[in-house]
Protein backbone atom coordinates (compact mmCIF):
# COMPACT_ATOMS: atom_id res chain seq x y z
CA UNK A 1 0.00 0.00 0.00
CA UNK A 2 2.84 2.60 1.04
CA UNK A 3 4.80 1.67 -2.13
CA UNK A 4 1.26 2.45 -4.54
CA UNK A 5 0.77 6.00 -2.43
CA UNK A 6 4.61 6.97 -3.46
CA UNK A 7 3.89 5.94 -7.19
CA UNK A 8 0.83 7.68 -7.22
CA UNK A 9 2.59 10.98 -5.81
CA UNK A 10 5.46 10.68 -8.39
CA UNK A 11 2.89 10.38 -10.97
CA UNK A 12 1.20 13.85 -10.14
CA UNK A 13 4.36 15.77 -9.74
CA UNK A 14 5.80 14.35 -13.21
CA UNK A 15 2.12 15.91 -14.66
CA UNK A 16 2.75 19.12 -12.26
CA UNK A 17 5.79 19.21 -14.19
CA UNK A 18 4.38 18.67 -17.91
CA UNK A 19 1.81 21.44 -17.20
CA UNK A 20 4.33 23.93 -15.73
CA UNK A 21 7.34 23.19 -17.59
CA UNK A 22 6.24 25.88 -20.29
CA UNK A 23 5.61 28.48 -17.98
CA UNK A 24 8.95 28.05 -16.23
CA UNK A 25 10.62 28.03 -19.63
CA UNK A 26 8.94 31.38 -21.08
CA UNK A 27 9.59 33.16 -17.09
CA UNK A 28 13.15 32.06 -17.77
CA UNK A 29 14.22 32.85 -20.93
CA UNK A 30 12.48 36.10 -20.67
CA UNK A 31 15.54 37.04 -18.99
CA UNK A 32 17.79 35.43 -21.19
CA UNK A 33 20.74 37.63 -22.76
CA UNK A 34 20.79 36.44 -25.76
CA UNK A 35 18.41 35.38 -28.68
CA UNK A 36 18.26 31.91 -28.12
CA UNK A 37 15.54 29.79 -27.25
CA UNK A 38 17.03 27.16 -26.38
CA UNK A 39 20.13 28.16 -24.21
CA UNK A 40 20.45 30.49 -21.75
CA UNK A 41 23.50 32.72 -21.62
CA UNK A 42 22.76 35.18 -18.91
CA UNK A 43 20.66 37.71 -17.17
CA UNK A 44 19.17 40.57 -18.92
CA UNK A 45 16.08 42.62 -18.82
CA UNK A 46 16.72 44.10 -22.48
CA UNK A 47 13.34 41.51 -23.85
CA UNK A 48 11.35 43.81 -21.35
CA UNK A 49 12.68 47.40 -23.08
CA UNK A 50 12.09 46.18 -25.98
CA UNK A 51 8.42 45.02 -25.40
CA UNK A 52 7.46 48.59 -23.54
CA UNK A 53 8.93 49.82 -26.51
CA UNK A 54 7.06 48.05 -29.43
CA UNK A 55 3.86 49.94 -29.60
CA UNK A 56 1.88 46.97 -31.36
CA UNK A 57 2.56 44.85 -28.35
CA UNK A 58 1.75 47.05 -25.92
CA UNK A 59 -1.71 47.91 -27.78
CA UNK A 60 -2.39 44.10 -28.07
CA UNK A 61 -2.67 44.05 -24.05
CA UNK A 62 -4.38 46.85 -24.03
CA UNK A 63 -6.93 45.61 -26.65
CA UNK A 64 -6.97 42.26 -24.66
CA UNK A 65 -7.95 43.58 -21.93
CA UNK A 66 -10.57 46.44 -22.89
CA UNK A 67 -12.41 43.70 -25.70
CA UNK A 68 -12.61 41.26 -22.85
CA UNK A 69 -13.83 43.70 -19.66
CA UNK A 70 -16.83 45.05 -22.32
CA UNK A 71 -17.63 41.73 -23.82
CA UNK A 72 -17.69 40.63 -19.65
CA UNK A 73 -19.99 43.39 -18.71
CA UNK A 74 -22.26 43.41 -22.34
CA UNK A 75 -22.70 39.63 -22.39
CA UNK A 76 -23.43 39.65 -18.89
CA UNK A 77 -26.06 41.61 -18.76
CA UNK A 78 -27.60 40.63 -21.85
CA UNK A 79 -26.95 37.32 -20.89
CA UNK A 80 -28.94 37.63 -17.60
CA UNK A 81 -32.09 39.07 -18.88
CA UNK A 82 -31.95 36.48 -21.95
CA UNK A 83 -32.32 33.91 -18.93
CA UNK A 84 -34.78 35.52 -16.70
CA UNK A 85 -36.66 36.29 -19.64
CA UNK A 86 -36.37 32.51 -20.33
CA UNK A 87 -37.11 31.06 -17.12
CA UNK A 88 -40.26 32.92 -17.36
CA UNK A 89 -41.41 31.84 -21.07
CA UNK A 90 -43.78 28.88 -22.23
CA UNK A 91 -41.36 25.25 -22.37
CA UNK A 92 -41.33 25.49 -26.12
CA UNK A 93 -39.39 28.71 -26.46
CA UNK A 94 -37.25 27.73 -23.52
CA UNK A 95 -36.03 24.36 -25.45
CA UNK A 96 -35.62 25.97 -28.45
CA UNK A 97 -33.70 28.67 -27.42
CA UNK A 98 -31.03 26.81 -25.70
CA UNK A 99 -31.30 24.75 -28.48
CA UNK A 100 -29.73 27.81 -30.36
CA UNK A 101 -27.36 28.68 -27.15
CA UNK A 102 -25.77 24.77 -27.59
CA UNK A 103 -25.14 25.80 -30.89
CA UNK A 104 -21.62 27.84 -30.35
CA UNK A 105 -20.19 25.66 -28.26
CA UNK A 106 -20.52 22.39 -29.62
CA UNK A 107 -19.33 23.98 -33.20
CA UNK A 108 -15.85 24.25 -33.41
CA UNK A 109 -14.86 27.87 -32.84
CA UNK A 110 -13.32 27.95 -36.51
CA UNK A 111 -16.76 27.33 -37.86
CA UNK A 112 -18.12 29.96 -35.63
CA UNK A 113 -15.40 32.50 -36.33
CA UNK A 114 -15.88 32.61 -40.04
CA UNK A 115 -19.50 32.34 -39.47
CA UNK A 116 -19.14 35.64 -38.07
CA UNK A 117 -16.86 36.88 -41.08
CA UNK A 118 -18.88 35.83 -43.22
CA UNK A 119 -21.56 37.38 -41.61
CA UNK A 120 -20.16 40.98 -41.17
CA UNK A 121 -19.06 40.44 -44.86
CA UNK A 122 -22.74 40.13 -46.21
CA UNK A 123 -23.45 43.37 -44.31
CA UNK A 124 -20.75 45.11 -45.66
CA UNK A 125 -19.24 45.70 -41.97
CA UNK A 126 -15.72 46.05 -42.40
CA UNK A 127 -13.74 44.23 -39.84
CA UNK A 128 -11.95 46.08 -37.28
CA UNK A 129 -12.13 47.21 -33.43
CA UNK A 130 -16.24 47.10 -33.87
CA UNK A 131 -16.66 43.93 -35.60
CA UNK A 132 -13.67 41.95 -32.77
CA UNK A 133 -16.05 43.23 -29.95
CA UNK A 134 -19.36 42.41 -31.78
CA UNK A 135 -17.85 38.72 -31.86
CA UNK A 136 -16.69 39.04 -28.57
CA UNK A 137 -19.96 39.69 -26.62
CA UNK A 138 -22.24 37.44 -28.52
CA UNK A 139 -19.74 34.35 -28.22
CA UNK A 140 -19.92 34.85 -24.41
CA UNK A 141 -23.95 35.42 -24.08
CA UNK A 142 -24.25 31.26 -24.18
CA UNK A 143 -21.88 30.98 -21.44
CA UNK A 144 -23.40 33.63 -19.08
CA UNK A 145 -26.69 31.88 -19.84
CA UNK A 146 -25.64 28.70 -19.35
CA UNK A 147 -24.86 29.32 -15.67
CA UNK A 148 -27.07 31.87 -15.01
CA UNK A 149 -30.08 28.85 -15.80
CA UNK A 150 -29.58 26.41 -13.12
CA UNK A 151 -29.58 29.34 -10.45
CA UNK A 152 -32.99 30.63 -11.76
CA UNK A 153 -34.54 27.19 -12.15
CA UNK A 154 -34.37 26.93 -8.09
CA UNK A 155 -35.77 30.32 -7.84
CA UNK A 156 -39.01 30.42 -5.94
CA UNK A 157 -41.42 31.40 -7.93
CA UNK A 158 -43.47 32.70 -4.95
CA UNK A 159 -41.02 34.94 -3.91
CA UNK A 160 -40.76 37.28 -6.50
CA UNK A 161 -44.82 37.36 -6.60
CA UNK A 162 -44.56 38.51 -2.92
CA UNK A 163 -42.37 41.33 -3.58
CA UNK A 164 -44.97 42.68 -5.93
CA UNK A 165 -47.79 41.90 -3.68
CA UNK A 166 -45.58 43.67 -1.06
CA UNK A 167 -45.57 47.28 -2.94
CA UNK A 168 -42.52 46.48 -5.47
CA UNK A 169 -42.11 47.47 -8.92
CA UNK A 170 -41.24 44.97 -11.53
CA UNK A 171 -38.04 46.63 -11.53
CA UNK A 172 -37.63 46.84 -8.30
CA UNK A 173 -38.35 42.82 -7.59
CA UNK A 174 -35.98 42.42 -10.57
CA UNK A 175 -32.97 43.68 -8.42
CA UNK A 176 -34.07 43.27 -5.07
CA UNK A 177 -35.07 39.76 -4.60
CA UNK A 178 -34.67 38.02 -8.05
CA UNK A 179 -30.73 39.63 -9.12
CA UNK A 180 -29.42 38.95 -4.79
CA UNK A 181 -30.49 35.33 -5.59
CA UNK A 182 -29.11 34.19 -8.93
CA UNK A 183 -25.87 36.45 -8.41
CA UNK A 184 -23.45 33.65 -7.73
CA UNK A 185 -24.49 32.18 -11.03
CA UNK A 186 -23.93 35.41 -12.22
CA UNK A 187 -20.73 36.10 -10.96
CA UNK A 188 -19.56 33.04 -12.20
CA UNK A 189 -21.19 33.66 -15.95
CA UNK A 190 -18.90 36.93 -16.05
CA UNK A 191 -15.89 34.96 -15.11
CA UNK A 192 -16.17 32.47 -17.56
CA UNK A 193 -17.04 35.14 -20.17
CA UNK A 194 -13.95 37.23 -19.53
CA UNK A 195 -11.49 34.13 -19.59
CA UNK A 196 -12.98 33.16 -22.77
CA UNK A 197 -12.75 36.83 -24.39
CA UNK A 198 -9.15 37.32 -22.88
CA UNK A 199 -7.54 34.01 -24.31
CA UNK A 200 -9.64 33.97 -27.40
CA UNK A 201 -7.72 33.40 -30.47
CA UNK A 202 -9.90 31.88 -33.22
CA UNK A 203 -12.81 34.38 -33.60
CA UNK A 204 -10.73 36.98 -32.77
CA UNK A 205 -8.39 35.81 -35.82
CA UNK A 206 -11.06 35.68 -38.47
CA UNK A 207 -13.05 38.93 -36.70
CA UNK A 208 -10.62 41.34 -36.31
CA UNK A 209 -9.56 44.17 -39.15
CA UNK A 210 -5.94 45.39 -40.10
CA UNK A 211 -4.09 47.21 -37.18
CA UNK A 212 -6.13 45.81 -34.11
CA UNK A 213 -4.59 42.86 -32.63
CA UNK A 214 -5.33 41.53 -29.21
CA UNK A 215 -2.71 39.14 -27.32
CA UNK A 216 -3.56 36.55 -29.21
CA UNK A 217 -3.63 37.04 -33.12
CA UNK A 218 -0.27 39.62 -31.90
CA UNK A 219 1.74 36.20 -30.81
CA UNK A 220 0.21 33.92 -33.70
CA UNK A 221 1.44 36.72 -36.29
CA UNK A 222 5.03 37.42 -34.70
CA UNK A 223 5.56 33.54 -34.53
CA UNK A 224 7.50 33.69 -38.24
CA UNK A 225 10.10 35.36 -36.44
CA UNK A 226 12.04 34.54 -33.21
CA UNK A 227 10.88 37.15 -31.12
CA UNK A 228 11.83 36.59 -27.31
CA UNK A 229 10.02 39.67 -26.30
CA UNK A 230 6.71 37.57 -26.81
CA UNK A 231 8.43 35.79 -23.68
CA UNK A 232 8.82 38.72 -21.60
CA UNK A 233 4.93 39.70 -22.49
CA UNK A 234 4.15 35.85 -21.32
CA UNK A 235 5.55 36.39 -18.43
CA UNK A 236 3.72 39.28 -17.68
CA UNK A 237 0.46 37.35 -18.31
CA UNK A 238 1.58 34.81 -16.28
CA UNK A 239 2.48 37.39 -13.11
CA UNK A 240 -1.28 39.12 -13.92
CA UNK A 241 -3.13 35.64 -13.60
CA UNK A 242 -0.96 34.52 -10.81
CA UNK A 243 -1.54 37.87 -8.79
CA UNK A 244 -6.03 37.92 -9.75
CA UNK A 245 -6.06 33.73 -8.47
CA UNK A 246 -4.20 34.47 -5.26
CA UNK A 247 -6.43 37.52 -4.40
CA UNK A 248 -9.93 35.74 -5.22
CA UNK A 249 -8.91 32.92 -3.58
CA UNK A 250 -6.75 34.11 -0.52
CA UNK A 251 -9.59 36.95 -0.04
CA UNK A 252 -12.32 34.49 0.47
CA UNK A 253 -10.21 31.98 2.70
CA UNK A 254 -9.29 34.85 5.21
CA UNK A 255 -12.90 36.34 5.21
CA UNK A 256 -14.27 32.65 5.82
CA UNK A 257 -11.49 32.60 9.02
CA UNK A 258 -12.17 35.58 10.10
CA UNK A 259 -15.99 35.09 10.34
CA UNK A 260 -14.95 32.14 12.10
CA UNK A 261 -13.01 33.62 14.52
CA UNK A 262 -15.92 35.67 15.49
CA UNK A 263 -18.28 32.85 15.38
CA UNK A 264 -15.67 31.55 18.01
CA UNK A 265 -15.38 34.37 20.13
CA UNK B 1 -26.53 36.85 -34.37
CA UNK B 2 -25.94 32.93 -33.40
CA UNK B 3 -28.26 31.30 -36.69
CA UNK B 4 -27.32 33.91 -39.36
CA UNK B 5 -24.06 33.42 -39.71
CA UNK B 6 -24.17 29.74 -39.63
CA UNK B 7 -26.83 29.59 -42.74
CA UNK B 8 -24.29 32.36 -44.36
CA UNK B 9 -21.90 29.62 -43.94
CA UNK B 10 -24.22 27.07 -45.82
CA UNK B 11 -25.18 29.24 -48.13
CA UNK B 12 -21.65 29.92 -48.87
CA UNK B 13 -20.97 25.66 -49.05
CA UNK B 14 -23.42 25.55 -51.81
CA UNK B 15 -22.72 28.22 -54.31
CA UNK B 16 -19.82 29.50 -56.41
CA UNK B 17 -18.77 33.01 -57.28
CA UNK B 18 -20.18 33.47 -60.62
CA UNK B 19 -20.04 35.46 -63.72
CA UNK B 20 -21.27 38.93 -63.92
CA UNK B 21 -24.49 38.35 -65.29
CA UNK B 22 -25.42 35.49 -62.25
CA UNK B 23 -23.73 36.92 -59.34
CA UNK B 24 -24.15 33.32 -57.85
CA UNK B 25 -25.01 29.76 -58.64
CA UNK B 26 -25.92 27.06 -56.34
CA UNK B 27 -23.89 23.97 -56.85
CA UNK B 28 -22.57 21.07 -55.80
CA UNK B 29 -18.98 21.39 -57.29
CA UNK B 30 -17.25 22.35 -53.72
CA UNK B 31 -18.19 19.19 -52.67
CA UNK B 32 -17.33 17.30 -54.84
CA UNK B 33 -13.86 19.07 -55.18
CA UNK B 34 -13.45 18.40 -52.03
CA UNK B 35 -14.02 14.32 -52.30
CA UNK B 36 -12.51 14.05 -55.36
CA UNK B 37 -9.03 15.66 -54.44
CA UNK B 38 -7.08 12.57 -52.53
CA UNK B 39 -5.24 15.44 -50.58
CA UNK B 40 -7.71 17.04 -49.13
CA UNK B 41 -9.27 13.36 -48.15
CA UNK B 42 -6.17 12.61 -46.85
CA UNK B 43 -5.82 15.95 -44.88
CA UNK B 44 -9.28 15.49 -43.16
CA UNK B 45 -8.35 11.53 -41.62
CA UNK B 46 -5.19 12.80 -40.65
CA UNK B 47 -7.35 15.09 -38.64
CA UNK B 48 -9.48 12.62 -37.07
CA UNK B 49 -6.26 10.57 -36.97
CA UNK B 50 -4.98 13.46 -34.43
CA UNK B 51 -7.98 13.89 -33.23
CA UNK B 52 -8.55 10.33 -32.11
CA UNK B 53 -5.10 9.74 -30.70
CA UNK B 54 -4.23 12.49 -28.96
CA UNK B 55 -7.95 12.05 -27.09
CA UNK B 56 -6.61 8.04 -26.43
CA UNK B 57 -3.32 9.45 -25.50
CA UNK B 58 -5.07 11.90 -22.79
CA UNK B 59 -7.69 9.66 -21.20
CA UNK B 60 -4.77 6.92 -20.66
CA UNK B 61 -2.77 9.54 -18.87
CA UNK B 62 -5.28 11.64 -17.34
CA UNK B 63 -7.44 8.75 -16.00
CA UNK B 64 -4.45 7.42 -13.40
CA UNK B 65 -4.04 11.31 -12.93
CA UNK B 66 -7.80 11.83 -11.69
CA UNK B 67 -7.95 8.58 -9.67
CA UNK B 68 -4.86 9.82 -8.28
CA UNK B 69 -6.24 13.37 -7.32
CA UNK B 70 -9.48 12.05 -5.50
CA UNK B 71 -7.68 9.98 -3.21
CA UNK B 72 -5.34 12.72 -1.84
CA UNK B 73 -6.78 14.39 1.17
CA UNK B 74 -9.52 16.91 0.51
CA UNK B 75 -7.49 19.79 1.05
CA UNK B 76 -5.04 18.58 -1.11
CA UNK B 77 -7.55 17.61 -3.74
CA UNK B 78 -8.52 21.42 -3.98
CA UNK B 79 -4.72 22.19 -4.25
CA UNK B 80 -4.50 19.79 -7.31
CA UNK B 81 -7.53 20.84 -9.19
CA UNK B 82 -6.03 24.61 -8.63
CA UNK B 83 -2.84 23.56 -9.99
CA UNK B 84 -4.34 21.39 -12.94
CA UNK B 85 -6.92 24.67 -13.64
CA UNK B 86 -3.68 27.24 -12.77
CA UNK B 87 -2.11 26.89 -16.25
CA UNK B 88 -5.11 27.09 -18.50
CA UNK B 89 -6.01 30.71 -17.75
CA UNK B 90 -2.90 31.16 -19.54
CA UNK B 91 -3.23 32.04 -23.17
CA UNK B 92 -3.42 29.19 -25.36
CA UNK B 93 -0.87 30.87 -27.69
CA UNK B 94 1.50 31.80 -25.39
CA UNK B 95 1.55 27.99 -23.96
CA UNK B 96 1.85 27.21 -27.10
CA UNK B 97 4.69 29.47 -28.57
CA UNK B 98 6.38 28.49 -25.33
CA UNK B 99 6.56 25.01 -25.83
CA UNK B 100 7.62 25.75 -29.59
CA UNK B 101 10.47 27.12 -28.35
CA UNK B 102 11.47 24.28 -25.49
CA UNK B 103 11.28 21.73 -28.88
CA UNK B 104 13.20 24.29 -31.21
CA UNK B 105 16.49 21.96 -31.12
CA UNK B 106 14.86 18.74 -30.40
CA UNK B 107 15.04 15.18 -32.26
CA UNK B 108 11.47 15.28 -32.54
CA UNK B 109 9.50 14.86 -35.54
CA UNK B 110 6.96 17.99 -36.93
CA UNK B 111 4.19 15.22 -36.13
CA UNK B 112 5.51 14.10 -32.23
CA UNK B 113 5.90 18.30 -31.66
CA UNK B 114 1.96 18.48 -32.82
CA UNK B 115 0.85 15.91 -30.45
CA UNK B 116 2.98 16.98 -27.67
CA UNK B 117 1.08 20.37 -27.94
CA UNK B 118 -2.17 19.23 -28.18
CA UNK B 119 -1.94 16.32 -25.52
CA UNK B 120 -0.56 19.32 -23.36
CA UNK B 121 -3.48 21.89 -23.90
CA UNK B 122 -6.25 19.08 -23.77
CA UNK B 123 -4.85 17.36 -21.38
CA UNK B 124 -6.57 19.25 -18.47
CA UNK B 125 -9.91 18.90 -19.94
CA UNK B 126 -9.94 15.25 -19.19
CA UNK B 127 -8.12 14.64 -15.66
CA UNK B 128 -11.19 17.36 -14.82
CA UNK B 129 -14.01 15.81 -16.33
CA UNK B 130 -12.44 12.27 -14.98
CA UNK B 131 -11.99 13.87 -11.54
CA UNK B 132 -14.87 14.98 -11.40
CA UNK B 133 -17.55 11.71 -12.02
CA UNK B 134 -14.96 10.00 -9.33
CA UNK B 135 -15.22 12.57 -6.81
CA UNK B 136 -19.13 12.22 -6.97
CA UNK B 137 -18.88 8.55 -6.61
CA UNK B 138 -19.63 6.71 -2.84
CA UNK B 139 -16.58 5.54 -1.29
CA UNK B 140 -18.39 2.84 0.71
CA UNK B 141 -19.32 1.21 -3.07
CA UNK B 142 -15.95 0.22 -2.82
CA UNK B 143 -16.35 -1.17 0.73
CA UNK B 144 -19.50 -3.39 0.01
CA UNK B 145 -17.50 -4.28 -3.42
CA UNK B 146 -14.72 -5.81 -1.22
CA UNK B 147 -17.13 -7.09 1.41
CA UNK B 148 -18.98 -9.18 -1.67
CA UNK B 149 -15.22 -11.03 -2.19
CA UNK B 150 -14.15 -8.52 -5.06
CA UNK B 151 -9.95 -7.73 -4.40
CA UNK B 152 -9.13 -4.42 -5.20
CA UNK B 153 -8.71 -4.82 -9.04
CA UNK B 154 -11.78 -6.35 -9.21
CA UNK B 155 -13.12 -3.74 -7.48
CA UNK B 156 -11.89 -1.05 -9.71
CA UNK B 157 -12.68 -3.01 -13.03
CA UNK B 158 -16.66 -3.98 -11.31
CA UNK B 159 -17.37 -0.51 -9.58
CA UNK B 160 -15.07 2.57 -10.40
CA UNK B 161 -14.35 1.99 -14.12
CA UNK B 162 -18.12 2.13 -14.89
CA UNK B 163 -19.22 5.19 -12.44
CA UNK B 164 -16.46 6.62 -14.38
CA UNK B 165 -17.47 6.51 -17.88
CA UNK B 166 -19.39 9.90 -17.83
CA UNK B 167 -16.70 11.57 -16.87
CA UNK B 168 -14.84 9.90 -19.35
CA UNK B 169 -16.79 10.67 -22.03
CA UNK B 170 -17.51 14.44 -21.51
CA UNK B 171 -13.66 14.63 -21.65
CA UNK B 172 -13.93 12.98 -24.79
CA UNK B 173 -16.46 15.81 -26.02
CA UNK B 174 -13.93 18.64 -24.62
CA UNK B 175 -10.70 16.74 -26.45
CA UNK B 176 -12.13 15.84 -29.59
CA UNK B 177 -14.13 18.33 -30.44
CA UNK B 178 -11.65 21.32 -30.39
CA UNK B 179 -8.92 18.62 -31.30
CA UNK B 180 -10.37 18.13 -34.71
CA UNK B 181 -10.40 21.78 -35.70
CA UNK B 182 -7.27 22.66 -33.99
CA UNK B 183 -5.28 24.77 -36.32
CA UNK B 184 -2.49 27.07 -34.76
CA UNK B 185 -1.19 24.33 -32.85
CA UNK B 186 -0.39 22.56 -35.60
CA UNK B 187 1.13 25.38 -37.18
CA UNK B 188 3.00 26.77 -34.29
CA UNK B 189 4.56 23.97 -33.66
CA UNK B 190 4.69 21.52 -36.99
CA UNK B 191 5.13 24.34 -39.31
CA UNK B 192 4.41 24.22 -42.30
CA UNK B 193 4.89 20.75 -43.25
CA UNK B 194 1.56 19.49 -41.12
CA UNK B 195 -1.39 20.44 -42.76
CA UNK B 196 -4.80 19.78 -40.52
CA UNK B 197 -8.32 20.81 -41.81
CA UNK B 198 -8.24 24.14 -39.64
CA UNK B 199 -5.46 25.04 -41.20
CA UNK B 200 -6.95 24.37 -44.73
CA UNK B 201 -9.87 26.36 -43.62
CA UNK B 202 -7.71 28.68 -42.72
CA UNK B 203 -5.63 28.87 -45.94
CA UNK B 204 -8.92 29.43 -47.95
CA UNK B 205 -10.25 32.05 -45.89
CA UNK B 206 -7.24 34.17 -45.09
CA UNK B 207 -4.91 33.32 -48.13
CA UNK B 208 -6.47 32.02 -51.24
CA UNK B 209 -9.81 33.88 -50.16
CA UNK B 210 -11.79 31.12 -52.00
CA UNK B 211 -14.30 31.32 -49.46
CA UNK B 212 -17.16 29.25 -50.90
CA UNK B 213 -14.79 26.49 -51.21
CA UNK B 214 -13.76 26.90 -47.66
CA UNK B 215 -17.25 27.13 -46.37
CA UNK B 216 -17.88 23.65 -47.57
CA UNK B 217 -14.89 22.20 -45.78
CA UNK B 218 -16.19 24.14 -42.55
CA UNK B 219 -19.12 22.75 -43.59
CA UNK B 220 -18.06 19.02 -43.49
CA UNK B 221 -15.81 18.87 -40.30
CA UNK B 222 -18.86 20.11 -38.50
CA UNK B 223 -21.00 17.29 -40.03
CA UNK B 224 -18.36 15.12 -39.15
CA UNK B 225 -17.64 16.54 -35.79
CA UNK B 226 -21.76 16.56 -35.18
CA UNK B 227 -22.11 12.53 -36.05
CA UNK B 228 -19.22 11.34 -34.01
CA UNK B 229 -20.82 13.76 -31.13
CA UNK B 230 -24.19 12.08 -31.59
CA UNK B 231 -22.22 8.48 -31.07
CA UNK B 232 -20.70 9.10 -28.52
CA UNK B 233 -23.28 10.71 -26.65
CA UNK B 234 -25.55 7.20 -27.73
CA UNK B 235 -22.63 5.23 -26.32
CA UNK B 236 -22.88 6.69 -23.10
CA UNK B 237 -27.09 5.96 -22.98
CA UNK B 238 -26.73 2.57 -24.09
CA UNK B 239 -24.02 2.17 -20.91
CA UNK B 240 -26.49 3.76 -18.82
CA UNK B 241 -29.36 1.52 -20.19
CA UNK B 242 -27.12 -1.70 -19.15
Amino acid sequence: MKKKSWFSKFYLVLIMAFFYLPIVYVVLFSFNASRSLTNFTGFSLQWYQKMFATREMMESIYYSTIIAVIATVVSTIVGTIVAIGLSKSSRLVKEAVTQVNNLPMLNPDIVTAIGFMLFFSTLNIPTGFGTLLLAHIVFCIPYVILSVMPKLRQLDDNVAEAALDLGCTPFEALYKVIIPQIREGIISGALVAFTMSFDDFVISYFTTGPGINNISTYVYATTKRINPSVNALSTIIVIAITIILIITNVVPMIKARRENDEKTA
Amino acid sequence: MIILPMLIIVFYAFSTQGNSLIPVKLTLDNFARFFSDSIFVEVLLRSLKLAIITTIICILIGYPAAYFIAKLSPDNQSIAVLLVTLPQLINMLVRTYAWRGILLESPFSPEVKVYIGMVYNFLPFMILQIYTSLSKMDPSLISAANDLGCDNRMAFIKVTLPLSVPGIISGITLVFLPAVSSFFIPKLLGGGSYVLVGNLIENYFVTTGDWNFGSAISLIMAVIILISMYFTRKFDYDKEAI
